[in-house]
């Protein structure tokens, strides 16, 4: 599904990204975790082509993505949702559905598609013409999922998204995300909240300044006494 | 009697200031650049109606869409040569371009076409449909009509299609806008195209009011537009609507009840009282997002 290889990332002159090499195979869900400035976001934002890589490659289902378009990897299935939701405040709730779903062109399946995340998010139907800057941080967190979903990925991005949000919530948001691998769509979730990630996640790699240091079954880096230390306030 | 005169005045040529003030108000709601070019935009689609209408002897409505359709594509340009390359770049350097942008088109219309006025070919029948005392011209109804549908057909555009709302989209958040597979380069350049189109049917309606076209017809009409786009809010296509009228009407009652001369100072007055009381202007968004 997804290969990162040898990957360098720059800010101008900032190295974020020191050579990060992992995988992401059909129906998982892969866990990036790792302190704050890690370089988790940049990865993310590296492998949606929103940045481009120095050195290095990602491939998305085969194909070499690194000097791809970001708005042309969507249409090859690739759904992203960003750090801080980044929903579209001065629409309404539909609209950024609709904004969602931007890259399809079938509309009956979409309306179907925009039923079924009504279904598992019935706040947003309620509040479906209301501005989107209106709702409440969790609503704006489902609102960025279903949006992203509203594409019909193959593979999710996920970017802290039980971030700032209430224990409850944080219960939901992570059901959510087993929900969507029931789906059939492959998840590569970035969490601060790590041992939550490691519970529903198959695999996971630790970052640390811009590097991998830890990689495996999430259930072994669970139990792993230095990742409790380090990363999970054990 | 006057007053309604007046206010008549007033509305005809403030729907041709809001016409120019929402090629402002879109294109800096997209990429926050005031495009001082605007105005000449506007003049050379001006100069390409004049043509159109006096040398080549099309109808009206052709002239109106050939000089639309050239401003749409001196828009696009001007976006990918001189403003794409600084969009990272500080705002000050994209808004000194703008102005040098401005300067040169200016210059090229004046070698083009020399300095002196030339005037427009009378194209609207001079006709007026009298009520009692008050008079209105078919000039001011065609206009108002032209305005006001060419703003409905925008607000369709912006609310209705799927390009309208990546319009919106891409105004609030470029990076997101791309997470969905929006090309933000194509959808600033339709912005563009359409806020320029608009440019040159206003400056068509005002050549054809004066009736005249000169190199630096675009700068005051410009610059008034620039100040309804900020009046109502720059940024808010609503807001540049009003703000067009609003002046519009200032103006024209300026004009006939204190002095001509006075009228652009009241214009320009006007802009810093309401940079004073309410810098987001009439409809300015002053939202906070949620973290
Ligand atoms: N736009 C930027 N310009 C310069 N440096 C940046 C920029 N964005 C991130 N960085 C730097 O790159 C490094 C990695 O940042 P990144 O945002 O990817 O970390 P992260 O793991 O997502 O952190 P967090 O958990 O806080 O979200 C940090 O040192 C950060 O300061
Ligand atoms: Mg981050």
């Amino acid at each position: 599904m997804l290969q990162v290889r040898d990957l360098h990332v720059y800010y101008d002159k900032i190295h974020a990204i020191k050579g990060v090499d992992f995988d992401v195979k059909p129906g998982e869900i892969v866990s990036l975790i790792g302190a704050n400035g890690a370089g988790k976001t940049t990865i993310l934002h590296t492998i949606s082509g929103i940045l481009k890589p120095t050195e290095g490659f990602v491939k998305f289902q085969g194909e070499n993505i690194s000097s791809v378009p970001a708005h042309r990897i969507v249409y090859m299935g690739m759904a992203h949702v960003p750090e801080g939701r980044r929903i579209f405040a001065q629409m309404t709730v539909l609209e950024n559905l609709q904004m969602g779903a931007f890259t399809r062109k079938d509309t009956v399946q979409i309306r179907r598609d925009m039923e079924k995340i009504f279904t598992r998010f019935p706040r947003l139907k309620e509040r479906m013409s209301q501005l989107a800057g209106t709702l409440s941080g969790g609503e704006q967190q489902m609102l960025a999922m279903g949006r992203a979903l509203m594409s019909n990925p193959t593979l999710i991005l996920l970017d802290e998204p039980s971030m700032g949000l209430a224990p409850i919530l944080v219960d939901q948001i992570f059901s959510i995300i087993e929900d969507i691998k029931a789906m059939g769509t492959t998840v590569l979730l970035v969490e601060q909240n790590a041992t939550r990630a490691l519970s529903i996640a198959d695999r996971a790699y630790v970052l640390e300044t811009g590097k991998v240091v830890m990689a495996g079954d999430a259930k072994e880096l669970l139990a792993n006494t230095d990742i409790k230390s380090a990363y999970l306030g054990g | 009697m006057q007053f309604i005169q007046q206010f008549i005045n007033g509305v005809h040529v403030g729907s041709i200031y809001a016409l120019i003030a929402l090629g402002y108000t879109m294109v800096y709601g997209i990429v926050k650049l005031i495009n001082f070019a605007h105005g000449e935009i506007m003049m050379l689609g001006a100069y390409v109606g004049f043509f159109a209408i006096g040398l080549w002897g099309l109808p009206f409505p052709l002239a109106l869409l050939v000089a639309m359709v050239f401003s749409a594509l001196l828009g696009v340009v001007i976006e990918r040569i001189a403003y794409k390359p600084l969009r990272n770049a500080p705002r000050i350097s994209a808004l000194i371009t703008a102005i040098g942008m401005s300067l040169l088109l200016q210059n090229i219309a004046l070698v083009l076409f020399g300095p002196d006025p030339q005037k427009m070919p009378a194209v609207i029948s001079k006709e007026a449909i009298h009520l009692g005392s008050i008079q209105i011209s078919y000039l001011t109804i065609v206009t108002l009509v032209l305005a006001v549908g060419f703003m409905i057909l925008l607000e369709l555009f912006i609310k209705r299609t799927k390009t309208g709302k990546a319009m919106r989209a891409v105004s609030q958040d470029k990076a997101a806008s791309t997470l969905m597979g929006i090309d933000v380069n194509r959808i600033i350049s339709v912005t563009f195209a359409i806020g320029s189109a608009l440019g040159a049917l206003g400056g068509v309606l005002y050549a054809v009011a004066y009736p005249q076209v000169e190199p630096y017809m675009g700068i005051m009409p410009g610059l008034k537009a620039f100040v309804a786009a900020v009046l109502g809010g720059i940024g808010s296509i609503p807001g540049a609507m009003i703000g067009g009228f609003i002046l519009g009407i200032m103006e024209s009652l300026t004009k006939g009840y204190i002095s001509s001369q006075w009228s652009d100072a009241v214009v320009f007055g006007v802009l810093i009282l309401v940079l004073l009381i309410k810098p987001s202007g009439l409809l300015g968004k002053n939202t906070r997002e949620k973290v």
